[in-house]
């Protein structure tokens, strides 16, 4: 008996913010292609616009020439999103605590925190390159449907 | 992001939808903002009713507003947050920043 296969998408981006609406389409399509839908669906499309926001503002200073690399996948109960950028890295640890009272009307500054309280691991690492590559994954509350192909 | 503008008295009501995020929808809603502030209405009520998604850009913007507004001796207020976008606000502790209404009558009514 064949075990079914993961949906798995793999995107190569310029680093322009409307992009982001292209990889979201092709989030949305995994989703529905796993029947991957609601409160789960919702939080993974925003996780993965904050992903891409700060990869192509703060990673690649908005250069279109420069480009993001976008993994996704969705396997029985969890998805994994990888989104890495051409950039100089930079430590997460230092990015301060929005819900700071300080920090509390600061206009930027959320989009780690927003990742993290979506996704139950977000993780920072150093790409390849030198830039960075954020790893982030969400257990599904109910696991998605089995796919039968493979992209 | 649309938008679509409607005066009660002193108070603008500005009414959204579609998405308020990074490029686009934080943009506007700047652009919504300053132009009240311009033609003199500093008395602001964002209606989020259909508004599907606001990521951290378009969070960053209303907050930038509303303290452009305060510095103003304006008030910026929100009215009909959808259930994620109060899971947002609840998460991001503005839940205590803002003054938020679900019905627009009382909203009107809590401007000085």
């Amino acid at each position: 008996m064949a075990v079914p296969a993961p949906l798995r998408s793999h995107l190569i981006l310029s680093s322009r913010f409307e992009n982001i609406e292209v990889a979201e389409r092709v989030l949305l399509d995994l989703c529905q292609r796993a029947s991957c839908e609601g409160e789960d669906q919702y939080w993974l499309v925003t996780a993965l616009r904050e992903a891409l926001a700060n990869a192509i503002r703060h990673g690649n200073q908005q250069d279109p020439s420069r480009k993001i690399r976008v993994d996704m996948g969705i396997d029985d109960d969890h998805v994994t999103i990888r989104v890495e950028d051409e950039g100089r890295g930079f430590d997460p640890a230092g990015v301060p605590d929005p819900t700071s009272p300080e920090n509390l009307l600061r206009p930027s500054g959320r989009g780690i925190f927003y990742m993290r309280q979506f996704m139950n691991r977000v993780d920072f690492q150093q790409a390849p390159g030198g830039g960075t590559a954020v790893v982030m994954e969400r257990r599904l509350r109910r696991p998605a449907r089995s796919a039968s192909n493979e992209e | 992001m649309k938008s679509e503008l409607r005066d009660h008295g002193e108070v603008r009501i500005i009414k959204l939808s579609g998405k308020i995020t990074i490029g686009t929808g934080d943009v506007k809603l700047r652009e919504l903002i300053t132009e009240a502030l311009d033609q003199n209405r500093s008395k602001l009520l964002l209606d989020l009713g259909a508004v599907s998604a606001i990521d951290s850009s378009g969070i960053g913007e209303m907050v930038a507003c509303y303290t452009t507004v305060t510095k103003r001796q304006g008030q910026l207020k929100l009215l009909h947050l959808s259930p994620k976008i109060n899971d947002i606000l609840q998460v991001t502790q503005l839940i205590t920043v803002f003054d938020v209404f679900e019905d627009e009558g009382e909203a009107l009514a809590s401007f000085s």
